[in-house]
């Protein structure tokens, strides 16, 4: 009987002799990630979901990722399988407005231009020792979209996948912040006051419908690996402008985006245990997610003054900051600061169609990306 | 293959592949656009 009494308190104070330090210091940044998505408001869709399964998974003797745990359930099924970005992409495609974009088509590439930062960023990663798929994990940090860095971090380096989304949902959030003091320094005075004109190119209904059909078809033949990012988007796009299928476009952009942006968040969450996240590559993956989405921004601007030059000062460069995949955040920031600098400048509409730009640009650029190392033979199928 | 050349090879295809893309988008865009020209009963829909 005493032996009896001795073993069962011991089974009450298992989970307290067995709390770790890592486990204690990964439970606070759990808890900070609720502090940052409930009370400053930083994407507490992702943030609370993530900070929570964070907390439940550094719970010692809980298995929450142990083979037949809750976490590790949502994430064998929803990430390692891809399903939850992709239905979340269906989502983002329902949700979004190609309107301006389709209006003035041009403007498209300076989404492509936002993207570069991926690129830069890679080297960089490359440069500090990261192995060839952790790098490309890394860099898409600067797709600037939640969903894509996890669909290709969760593809080539899961275990860095909680670091990956942290980073890239916090720096979506900070955009307001990383984005006006880059595009100030690299324009002048003059460009940031240009007054761009009212681009009235009403575009018909079939057009809205035929477009997301011909950007999957020719893009996913270009780059094939990306067929189920673009597809996804694309299809949301079409349930929307259709209008046929009200019911799946209202599912697909709440309740199917509501459970599945939970669902991801508790499962990314459970990644962040403590013997995996606590190690310096995780804040060289913080780091350099920040200086990627510093040189979209750098590259979007640059890209922009040269359009500004190409059209004899008829682009305002500040719209090329809003080539990245925050959307509509970028297009706001861009507005913002060019009313800050000339009241009688309005380039929100322009900014959403650079930001629409971003957003189709993200997922082309890793689809593109998927297929050049398809090509290299570096991944498989 | 070494780092760099991986890097690089990526760095560039990817750089110079999203935005011949985007622009085949861009380009494709106008044309449809041109195939089915705004009428003004489209905004009726």
């Amino acid at each position: 009987m005493e032996s009896a009494l001795v073993s069962g308190l011991q089974g009450i104070f298992l989970g307290i002799t067995n709390l770790g330090l890592g486990h204690v210091i990964m439970i606070l940044v759990g808890s900070l990630l609720l502090y940052l998505g409930i009370s400053k408001g930083y994407e507490p869709l992702l943030l609370l979901p993530i900070g929570f399964g964070a907390i439940l998974v550094n719970i010692p003797l809980a298995g929450m990722m142990d083979e037949h745990g809750f976490l590790r359930f949502l994430y064998d099924n929803g990430v390692l399988t891809e399903v939850f970005p992709l239905l979340i992409f269906v989502g983002i495609g329902a949700m979004t407005d190609f309107q301006p974009l389709l209006e003035n088509p041009k403007i498209i590439l300076l989404g492509a231009a936002g993207q570069f930062g991926i690129f830069l960023t890679l080297l960089l990663a490359l440069a500090l020792g990261f192995d060839k798929l952790d790098a490309i994990a890394v860099a898409v940090i600067g797709a600037c979209d939640g969903p894509t860095a996890i669909y290709v971090s969760s593809k080539f380096a899961p275990h860095l996948l909680g670091a990956v989304s942290v980073a890239a949902y916090s720096y979506m959030s900070l955009v307001p912040l990383i984005q006006p003091p880059i595009m100030r320094m690299l324009t002048t005075d003059k460009e940031r006051k240009i007054v761009m004109g009212v681009v009235k190119q009403p575009v018909s209904k079939t057009t809205k419908i035929i477009f997301p059909i011909v950007v999957t078809i020719v893009a996913s033949i270009l780059a094939p690996l990306g067929a189920a990012l673009i597809g996804t988007v694309m299809l949301g796009n079409l349930m929307r402008e259709s209008g046929v299928v009200d019911r799946l476009k209202s599912a697909s952009e709440n309740e199917i985006a509501n459970i599945v942006t939970l669902l991801l968040g508790l499962a990314i969450g459970g990644t962040m245990q403590a013997d995996k996240f606590l190690r310096g590559e995780t804040l060289l993956v913080l780091a350099l997610g920040l200086i990627a989405i510093c040189l979209d921004t750098a590259v979007g601007v640059l890209f922009g003054k040269v359009m500004c030059i190409l059209t004899g000062g008829k682009i305002n460069p500040l719209i090329g900051a809003a080539g990245i995949s925050a959307f509509p955040m970028s297009a706001r920031v861009v507005q913002v600061e060019g009313q800050r600098y000339n009241k009688k400048s309005y380039l929100l509409m322009h900014a959403m169609s650079a930001n629409a730009g971003g957003q189709i640009g993200s997922v082309i650029a890793a689809a593109v990306m998927l297929s050049v190392l398809k090509g290299m033979g570096i991944v498989g199928g | 293959m070494d780092i760099w050349t991986f890097g690089w090879t990526v760095a560039l295809i990817g750089m110079g592949g999203t935005m011949l893309v985007l622009w085949c988008l861009s380009l494709l865009i106008l044309l449809i656009k041109k195939i089915f020209p705004y009428q003004p009963d489209d905004s009726a829909n």
